[in-house]
C-alpha cells in the first residue's frame, strides 16, 4: 500500500508557460494570434479528422463549427443523444459584453470581472478574449434560434446576475443552458445529416491512443453491445465537462464522468488546479441516505428571501413556532453591508459553520432556512410568485413542503470544477494534438467561476477558440502516416483498457460501485469541500489508497462487458475517481493558501475571509502523473497580471 | 407533390378531415330533407322529387343528383381508404401493448375506428333499403319515399339498426369535426372552445335529428 | 414503504422480454422514483443479480432520459418527469407495474432503456437554423415580437424525453415533431427554411416509422413539459402552407 506521506511528496518540475498567448497589448492578442496561425487550404480540410469527445456546449459547438469549416469529425457522446449532455441543466443566463443596457459595461469590465471573480488566478489573455467573444455568442446564437427573453420592442433582455453591478446576462427563463445547448445540438445535427460529422452516441471514450508522442485517436466502448473500438484522427479534443461527481451528491447529471480527462491526464496531459471546485449555496438539501443527487435553485432566491437557523443548538421546533429574536439571520449579522447578497464561497461556508456548529435544520441538521416571509409582507404573495413561482414549485415539487409558507431550506453543493486539464492559449494540452474545451480545461475562471460564465465559456471554446487554433496545430503537423488498430500504440491501449474491465467483472466482490462512489464522495466533501485543513487532507490522503485497495478486493459488477451493462460503466467511472480524489486533496494540501472556491481554514483573514497568499501561490498548479498512488510532479505556470491588479476581496 | 402528400401521414389526415367534413355538410342538409316527414307525404315525396330534379334546366335531370351522388361516394372511399391505410400503420407503430392497461381518452375518440365501420356497412344497408329497395321489408316503392321510410320503420329491426348508426354518427362527428379543424389547421388556442362547442352542437342536432324520424314513426306522429 | 415491483426485462433487442415481481422493503416517501429503483438495483446486484436497466442522467427533470412508464402512464401518476416524480406519490404496499417505451420506433435496447434515436434524424431532417458560426448577423438586427420569442420558447422547452410517443395509442411522434417545428417556424431567422423545414421533418417522422395523429390528445396529458396539442394544429397549418408553396 502507498502511504500518504510518499505521495504527498510531489516533486516540483520544469515550469509551464503558456507559448502561445502573443506579446502586446491585451485586446489585440487575440487577433494577433489569428493572424499568425498557419491555416489549412479549405481543400484539404476534408481530409483531416478531428475526434470531438463531449456534446455538450462546448463539444456540440465544436464539432458543429469544424465540421462547417470542412474537417471530417468523429464525435462522441456517452448519452443516448447529444442533446441530453449536462449543459442543458444551466438555468441562469449566459453574460456577454453587448452594453445593450447602456450602464457602463464594456469587454474590458466583463475581462476585469472575470479576472477579480476568479480571484486572480485565471490567465489575463485567456480571459480578455473571452471577454471580447461573449458579444459573438449572443450573435451567434440568436441567428441559431435560441428563443432568448426578450422586451416588448423585440429586443433581447438582460439581467444583472451573480452580484455584478451591469445586466449583462441574456437568459431564456430559468432554462438558458437547455436553449443554448439546443442551439449547438441542432447546428451539429445540420453537420450529421451532411455527413461532415459522424456521431457516436451511447459511446464512452475510455482512453486516449497516442503515437509518436501525439494524440493520434480513443479507444471507446459502445454502451450498447459493449464492444471497445479504436478511432483515429489528427487532433483529439476534449469537451467531456468537469469532476464534480467526484463528490457523489453534486449538481451533475449522474453519468457526467471524468474518465476522458483522467485517462488524458494518465497519458501525460498536465491537470491543473483540481482543488479549485465552486459550490453553490442555494441547493435543495438531501433528504437521506437514498439520496443520489443534489439539484439546485437559482441563486436570485437570495435577492428577497432571509437566510437564518435557531440562534440555540438542536432547537427541533419547526420554523413557524421559532419566534423572530430566538433566529440568527447569521449572513445579515456577519456581513451586514452584503447580507444575504454575498459571493457564493462565502455564503456557502457560513452554512457550513452553522450546521457544524449543530444549528442546522432538516434532516441530518445539514441546511438553512431560506425565508420568503418578510418578502411575502413586503411584495405581496402574488409578486413573489411571479418572480419565483416555477423555483417554489420546483422545491415543493422535490420537498413535499410548501415554501409560501413554511420557510425553503438550503444546502450549499458542489456545481462546477474551474480546475482541469491544463490548456495553453490555444486549448491545447501539455501532449501535442490533444485540446480540451469547456469545463473540461482549467483556462478561463482561476480559482472561482462568476454566476453566467460557465456558458459563455463553453460557446466561446466550441464556436470560436478552438476553430481557429486548431488550424494552425493541423496545418504545422501534417502527420506522416495512418494509424489503425494494429499499431502496437493502438494495441497497447486497446488490451489495457480491456483488462482493466476484464478486472472489474471478475473480482466478484460484495461491494455495489455506487457504495464505493458514495464513500469516496462524502470523504472529499468532508475533507476537501467547502474547508480544507492541512490535517484533513491529510487524513483523506490516508483514506483514498486503503478505499482504492478495497475497490479492488471487493467490487462487484454482475453481467458481462459484452453487453449494455451499467454497473461496468459505473465501476469503470469509479475507477477513476479513487485516483482523481487524490490528486485533488494533494493540490489543496500544496496550496496552503485560500482563494476562490478554496478554502484553507488555515489562511483567513482575521474576520473570517480567503486570504491569498500571491507571493507563494500566484500560479495554476499544473500537475504530471506518474503512476497511480504515486506522487506526481508539479509543474508551475506562473500568472502575472498587468492590468487587473490583485486586491483582497472584502463584503462586510 | 401530390404523391408526396398522399404519402405522408399528415397529408392522409387532410384528406380524411376535408372529405369528413364534406360529408358532415351533407348529413345538416340530409337532416333538414328529413324534417320534411314531419310535414306530411305529400310535402316528403315532392321534396324527394325535387332532389331528382335539382339544378335543372342548366343541369339535366338526375345531373344534379348524381353530381352529389359523385362527391360523396368519392369522399365516402377517400375517407375509408385513409383511414384503413392510418389504422393500419398505427397498429404496426405501437405493436405492443402495454401489461398495465389503461383506458383515458374519451369514449368519442376511442370509438372512431369501430364507429367508422358500423357508418360504412350503414351505409351500404341505408342505400340497399331506401335508395334501391333491395333490402327493403315490404314492397319498395320508387317515389314514394314517405311510404318506404314508414315501412323500414315499422320493423323492429330497422329501427335498431338505424338509432344504433345514428348514435355512431354522432359520437363520429363529436371527435371528427373537432380532429379535421385540428388537422386542417383552423384550430387555435382562441377558437378552441368555439370549435369544441360547434363539435358537441353538431353531433347532438345531427343525432337528435336523424333519430326523431324513427321514433316519430314508432309513436305513430308519423304514419 | 414496502412495495410489490412488476418490472420489464429483457435481455436485449433480440430476446423476448416478461415482467418480473420483486418486493422492495424500507422506501422512503422522500425518495425519488428513480432513487427507489437505485435502492432496488444495489439489492439485486449485491445479491448477484443483472440490475435493472434504465436510462437516467440529470434527474431534475430537464435532460429528458429517463423513460418508464409507471402503471399505465408515461412518467407516472404525476404531470413530471420520472426523476422529479417521489414516492410520496404512491401508497404503502402498493404493486407498481414499469414498462419501458413501447413504440416501434423506440426499440427497447435492454429492460427500460429504449433507442430514440429516431427523434435525432427527425431533428437532422431539417430542425434547425442554418446559421454557419461566424455568419450571424449582429442580435438586434432583428427584433422579434415578444408573444413569438415567447411561443417559440414555449415549443422550445420540449426535452425530447419520447413520453409523448409512449402515451400515443398509435405511437405518433406529433407532439415532439410540432414542437421541434413550431419552436423555429414562428421566429423570424426560421423562416428562410420554413416549408423545407415542416415537410422535411415530418416526411422522416413517417420514415422512422412513428404512427399517425388521431388526435387522441394523450400526448399533451403526458407531455412533462406541457407542450400543448395545439402545437400539432400549428404543425398541420405550417405542413399545408408548406405544401402549398413548395417548389419541389
Amino acid at each position: 500500500m502507498t502511504s500518504h506521506s510518499t505521495y504527498a511528496q510531489y516533486t516540483v518540475g520544469e515550469p509551464v508557460k503558456d507559448t502561445q498567448a502573443p506579446e502586446g497589448p491585451v485586446s489585440e492578442r487575440w487577433d494577433t494570434r489569428r493572424f499568425q496561425a498557419k491555416l489549412v487550404n479549405p481543400a484539404n480540410r476534408r481530409k483531416h479528422k478531428v475526434i470531438v469527445v463531449g456534446t455538450g456546449l462546448a463539444g456540440g459547438a465544436a464539432g458543429a463549427t469544424l465540421a462547417e469549416q470542412g474537417y471530417h469529425v468523429i464525435q462522441f457522446c456517452f448519452q443516448d443523444s447529444p442533446r441530453r449532455a449536462h449543459s442543458i441543466a444551466a438555468q441562469g443566463g449566459i453574460n456577454a459584453a453587448k452594453n445593450y443596457r447602456n450602464d457602463g459595461d464594456s469587454i474590458h469590465r466583463l475581462f476585469y470581472d472575470t479576472v477579480k471573480g476568479g480571484d486572480f488566478r485565471a490567465r489575463e489573455s485567456n480571459v480578455h478574449r473571452l471577454a471580447q467573444i461573449s458579444v459573438e455568442i449572443i450573435d451567434q446564437c440568436v441567428a441559431q434560434g435560441v428563443p432568448f427573453a426578450r422586451e416588448y420592442g423585440g429586443l433581447l433582455d438582460t439581467r444583472s446576475f451573480g452580484g455584478v453591478q451591469v445586466s449583462r446576462t441574456f437568459y431564456a427563463r430559468g432554462q438558458t443552458g437547455q436553449q443554448l445547448l439546443l442551439g449547438a445540438y441542432q447546428a451539429l445535427s445540420r453537420q450529421i445529416a451532411s455527413g461532415g460529422v459522424e456521431m457516436h452516441a451511447r459511446t464512452e471514450m475510455l482512453d486516449l491512443i497516442m503515437v509518436d508522442g501525439r494524440a493520434r485517436g480513443i479507444v471507446a466502448r459502445d454502451l450498447v453491445t459493449g464492444k471497445i473500438d479504436t478511432y483515429f484522427a489528427d487532433a483529439v479534443v476534449l469537451a467531456s465537462g468537469g469532476y464534480g461527481n467526484v463528490f457523489y451528491l453534486s449538481t451533475n447529471a449522474m453519468n457526467s464522468n471524468a474518465t476522458a480527462i483522467w485517462r488524458a491526464h494518465r497519458r501525460g496531459a498536465y491537470f491543473a488546479n483540481p482543488c479549485f471546485t465552486q459550490i453553490h449555496p442555494t441547493c435543495i438539501p438531501r433528504s437521506g441516505d437514498h439520496q443520489s443527487k443534489l439539484t439546485l435553485m437559482s441563486e436570485s432566491l437570495r435577492n428577497d428571501g432571509r437566510i437564518w437557523v435557531p440562534k440555540a443548538k438542536g432547537d427541533n421546533r419547526p420554523a413557524a413556532e421559532i419566534p423572530e429574536e430566538e433566529r440568527d439571520y447569521y449572513l445579515e449579522r456577519i456581513y451586514p453591508s452584503f447580507g444575504n447578497l454575498v459571493p457564493r464561497d462565502i455564503a456557502s461556508r457560513a452554512a457550513k459553520n452553522v450546521c457544524d456548529e449543530g444549528r442546522g435544520v432538516g434532516p441530518g441538521g445539514q441546511g438553512v432556512y431560506l425565508d420568503f416571509a418578510d418578502a411575502i409582507k413586503r411584495m405581496g404573495r402574488k409578486a413573489v410568485e411571479a418572480k419565483y413561482g416555477n423555483l417554489f414549485d420546483m422545491y415543493a415539487r422535490i420537498t413535499a413542503e410548501n415554501p409560501y409558507e413554511t420557510p425553503m431550506r438550503i444546502y450549499p453543493a458542489i456545481h462546477y470544477t474551474m480546475g482541469g486539464l491544463w490548456v495553453d492559449y490555444d486549448l491545447q494540452t501539455s501532449i501535442p494534438g490533444l485540446f480540451a474545451v469547456g469545463e473540461a480545461n482549467f483556462s478561463d475562471h482561476g480559482a472561482n467561476r462568476l454566476g453566467a460564465s460557465a456558458l459563455m465559456q463553453g460557446l466561446a471554446d466550441g464556436y470560436f477558440v478552438l476553430p481557429s487554433t486548431i488550424n494552425d496545430y493541423l496545418a504545422r503537423n501534417p502527420h506522416k502516416d495512418e494509424v489503425d488498430d494494429t499499431h502496437p500504440a493502438s494495441v497497447a491501449v486497446v488490451n489495457e483498457t480491456k483488462d482493466r474491465l476484464a478486472k472489474l467483472l471478475a473480482v466478484d466482490g460484495d461491494r455495489t460501485p455506487d457504495s464505493f462512489h458514495r464513500e469516496i464522495g462524502e470523504l472529499v466533501w468532508e475533507f476537501c469541500g467547502m474547508a480544507r485543513t492541512d490535517e484533513g487532507l491529510r487524513k483523506a490522503l490516508d483514506r483514498i489508497p486503503q478505499i482504492r485497495e478495497e475497490f479492488w478486493a471487493r467490487i462487484k459488477v454482475p453481467g458481462s462487458g459484452e453487453e449494455f451493462n451499467q454497473s461496468l460503466e459505473k465501476a469503470n467511472r469509479v475507477v477513476d475517481y479513487l485516483e482523481l480524489a487524490e490528486l485533488m486533496c494533494l493540490d489543496a494540501l500544496h496550496r496552503s493558501e485560500s482563494c476562490g472556491g478554496h478554502f484553507r481554514e488555515e489562511s483567513q483573514t482575521p474576520d473570517g475571509e480567503a486570504a491569498r497568499k500571491d507571493e507563494e501561490f500566484s500560479y495554476a498548479a499544473a500537475w504530471e502523473f506518474t503512476e497511480t498512488g504515486a506522487s506526481p510532479v508539479l509543474h508551475k505556470e506562473q500568472l502575472t497580471f498587468e492590468y487587473v491588479h490583485p486586491t483582497q476581496r472584502s463584503y462586510a | 407533390m401530390a404523391r408526396s402528400f398522399w404519402d405522408s401521414t399528415v397529408g392522409k389526415k387532410i384528406v380524411m378531415g376535408v372529405t369528413g367534413l364534406i360529408m358532415i355538410g351533407y348529413l345538416v342538409v340530409h337532416m333538414m330533407g328529413n324534417a320534411k316527414i314531419f310535414f306530411g307525404a305529400d310535402d316528403f315525396n315532392e321534396y324527394g322529387h325535387w332532389l331528382r330534379v335539382v339544378g335543372e334546366p342548366f343541369l339535366h335531370r338526375m345531373w344534379g343528383l348524381w353530381i352529389a351522388r359523385v362527391v360523396l361516394l368519392t369522399s365516402v372511399i377517400l375517407h375509408a381508404v385513409c383511414a384503413y391505410q392510418l389504422s393500419r400503420r398505427d397498429i404496426k407503430a405501437r405493436p405492443q401493448k402495454y401489461v398495465h392497461k389503461k383506458a383515458r381518452m374519451s369514449y368519442a375518440t376511442r370509438t372512431m375506428r369501430w364507429g367508422g365501420v358500423i357508418l360504412g356497412l350503414f351505409i351500404v344497408w341505408h342505400i340497399l333499403d331506401l335508395t334501391t329497395g333491395t333490402v327493403h321489408p315490404d314492397g319498395f316503392e320508387d317515389g314514394k319515399p314517405y311510404q318506404n321510410v314508414v315501412d323500414t320503420f315499422s320493423t323492429w329491426y330497422g329501427n335498431v339498426i338505424y338509432i344504433v348508426a345514428m348514435l355512431a354518427m354522432g359520437m363520429h362527428v363529436r371527435h371528427g369535426f373537432w380532429s379535421a379543424a385540428q388537422t386542417i389547421g383552423v384550430g387555435s388556442r382562441t377558437r378552441e372552445r368555439v370549435l369544441k362547442a360547434t363539435a358537441n352542437g353538431l353531433a347532438l342536432i345531427l343525432t337528435v335529428g336523424f333519430i326523431s324520424v324513427p321514433v316519430a314513426v314508432m309513436t305513430g306522429v308519423v304514419s | 414503504m414496502k412495495l410489490n415491483l412488476r418490472v420489464w426485462r429483457q435481455k436485449n433487442a433480440e430476446t423476448d422480454g416478461a415482467m418480473a415481481s420483486y418486493e422492495l422493503d424500507g422506501i422512503s416517501p422522500d425518495m425519488s422514483f428513480l432513487e427507489m429503483l437505485d435502492t432496488l438495483n444495489e439489492e439485486l446486484i449485491v445479491s448477484g443479480e443483472e440490475p435493472v436497466a434504465f436510462d437516467h442522467d440529470c434527474r431534475e427533470g430537464i435532460c429528458g432520459a429517463c423513460s418508464l412508464v409507471i402503471n399505465g402512464d408515461a412518467h407516472g401518476p404525476e404531470r413530471t418527469t420520472t426523476c422529479q416524480l417521489h414516492m410520496r406519490s404512491f401508497q404503502d404496499g402498493d404493486t407498481i407495474d414499469i414498462e419501458p417505451w413501447r413504440a416501434s420506433a423506440f426499440p427497447v435496447i435492454k429492460d427500460l432503456v429504449v433507442d430514440r434515436t429516431a427523434f435525432d434524424r427527425v431533428i437532422q431532417a431539417g430542425g434547425f437554423i442554418t446559421a454557419p458560426t461566424g455568419a450571424a448577423p449582429e442580435a438586434h438586427a432583428t427584433p422579434v415580437p415578444k408573444p413569438d420569442a415567447d411561443l417559440a420558447f414555449e415549443h422550445a422547452e420540449c426535452i425530447g424525453c419520447g413520453a409523448c410517443v409512449a402515451a400515443c395509442p398509435n405511437g405518433a411522434a406529433m407532439l415532439f415533431t410540432s414542437a421541434k417545428v413550431n419552436h423555429l417556424n414562428v421566429l423570424p431567422q426560421g423562416a428562410p427554411e420554413r416549408e423545407t423545414r415542416v415537410l422535411d421533418m415530418v416526411a422522416q417522422m413517417d420514415e422512422e416509422g412513428f404512427g399517425g395523429c388521431t388526435l387522441a390528445g394523450e400526448c399533451a396529458t403526458a407531455c412533462p413539459k406541457g407542450i400543448p396539442l395545439m402545437s400539432i394544429t400549428s404543425m398541420n397549418k405550417e405542413w399545408l402552407r408548406a405544401t402549398r408553396k413548395s417548389k419541389r
